[in-house]
């Protein structure tokens, strides 16, 4: 019996890849309309041919016996759906470790008591920031108080507390108050998540990204912060990789372990696979999970290295990172198989400089913020924010 | 630190210990997390249940896996691991 602590006690998968996460985007309806939302802008005409409950019943045992042990419930707003607590109890009875991940819009006590009964594991809660006015002008919605109160039936009811905070530049400045905040209100958990560009916050990045000096103090505060509470509250810090010079590992790989099923039941690798052009993803309305993982080709474009361009090909670093995120590389140099452009070794590195020289026009508050409502993904559909989106080698 | 062979453990709260048969292995579910254990950390985690102390844990598996040796150091060190790592909790 050997004890492998070098590796956390965990063994490598050295076997054939296994979906370990299953997100269920179960619907695009949202009444928040964040500026930063990831969900693709073109997300309104996919709400009218949303799956049924007896679709996702059946996406969530298939997605079991593939192996998928963490189920996220997610959206759009999750609570929007009247099935909820039917997934929800099907899904605990599968054995999946579920969380729901909500703006906490449409939550009630009866709700979250039947979700409870269901066999729900937690709750994942979106917050904004700690002064109404920007949780009201982020989200463009009054949603402040509702948070507050969403937070403390989800304390009550005895579910871990898990926050998450997309951090753009009108909350950056505020980290230490909003981790406060969350030690107040006993949170288990805290995600600072740095905006990525994707979707809507793609559409607004000009408005939302933070200067390098903001980022740099956001990250010394939270580990300062981290080390007087140690493990009471774990707080992930999600970089934002515009401002380093290597890419991230995007969904640890190209079907490697995540997938995710949307509203309208295609098959992706990641959220937003879809502005890869020319490649077809499966829908689970014409194929199973399995073979949606094992055979489509577009679960086969990207996975291992072989697809991989100069000069990712023979980098000695590309292990580390993949080559970074397919979608990035497609949508701001438009070439799906070339490296991230965040990376510092890639031929496009500039694309990014730029864009951060952008952000920090001084003019650029004066453009206004497109929030992600039903209207302008309908306008951005037709074509007709073709000047703002010109940039972009897709719309996001 | 040292581990009391009196003490007991259970699976942190939030937490969840299950076995996998798609993965062939024992699990550790959390928010946001999914640690897949090696055979020899499952076998200490699957005693560690709020009732057994270690020193029973270590007569269980010194039984069962009689060809090692030094086992009860192993135990010891996964404890240790599983307790920074906050997978399991002191109950006593």
């Amino acid at each position: 019996m050997e004890l492998d602590k070098k590796n956390n006690g965990v063994s490598a998968s050295t076997t054939k890849t296994q979906p370990l996460w299953l997100l269920a985007e179960i619907t695009y309806q949202c009444p928040l309309q964040c500026a930063f939302c990831y969900n693709p802008t073109d997300f309104d005409k996919h709400t009218q041919n949303e799956l049924d409950t007896d679709s996702w019943i059946k996406v969530l045992r298939q997605a079991r016996d593939l192996g998928a042990a963490q189920l996220g419930i997610s959206g759009g707003e999750p609570l929007l759906r009247k099935d909820i607590e039917e997934i929800v109890t099907e899904a605990s009875s599968l054995g999946y470790y579920s969380n729901l991940i909500t703006s906490g819009a449409g939550m009630n006590e009866k709700r979250i008591d039947a979700l409870k009964d269901g066999g729900l594991d937690h709750i994942q809660l979106s917050m904004h920031d700690i002064t109404e006015e920007i949780n009201n002008f982020i989200t463009n919605t009054k949603t402040f108080k509702l948070k507050q109160k969403v937070a403390a039936m989800i304390k009550d009811r005895g579910y871990p507390m898990v926050l998450n905070v997309v951090m753009h530049r009108y909350n950056i400045d505020h980290i230490q108050e909003i981790l406060e905040m969350a030690e107040g209100l006993g949170a288990d958990y805290i995600e600072l998540a740095n905006t990525q560009y994707y979707g809507w916050s793609l559409v607004n990045r000009d408005q939302l990204m933070p200067k390098k000096e903001q980022v740099e103090n956001a990250l010394k505060v939270t580990n300062e912060f981290r080390e007087r509470v140690g493990n009471k509250m774990k707080i992930f810090f999600v970089v934002p990789d515009y401002f380093d010079d290597r890419p991230k590992k995007c969904m640890n790989g190209w079907g490697e372990v995540f997938m995710i099923v949307t509203a309208n039941g295609d098959v992706l690798p990641c959220h937003s696979a879809r502005v890869i052009p020319n490649l077809e993803f499966p829908n689970v309305k014409d194929s199973g999970l399995k073979s949606a993982w094992y055979d489509s080709p577009a679960f086969n474009k990207f996975r291992g290295d072989d697809w991989m361009q100069e000069p990712c090909r023979s980098c000695s670093e590309k292990e580390n990172d993949l080559g970074g995120c397919r979608c990035q590389a497609l949508l701001l140099t438009g070439n799906a198989e070339g490296a991230d452009p965040v990376c510092s070794k890639s031929p496009d590195r500039h694309i990014i400089d730029q864009a951060i020289k952008d952000s920090q026009n001084p003019g650029v508050e004066a453009k206004p913020i497109m929030f992600r409502t039903n209207a302008n993904s309908k306008k951005i559909d037709n074509g007709d924010e073709k000047e703002r989106l010109k940039k972009f080698h897709a719309t996001p | 630190m040292t581990i009391d062979t009196k003490n007991i453990y259970k699976i942190a709260a939030h937490h969840r210990f299950q076995w996998e048969k798609a993965q062939d292995c024992y699990v550790i579910l959390f928010p946001e997390g999914m640690v897949k254990l090696n055979g020899s950390a499952g076998e200490v985690l699957n005693l560690v249940n709020g009732e057994a102390d270690v020193e029973s844990i270590t007569e269980i598996l010194s039984k069962k896996f009689s060809d090692v040796p030094n086992i009860a150091k192993d135990i010891e060190g996964m404890i240790e691991l599983a307790l920074e790592k906050t997978w399991i909790e002191k109950v006593n």
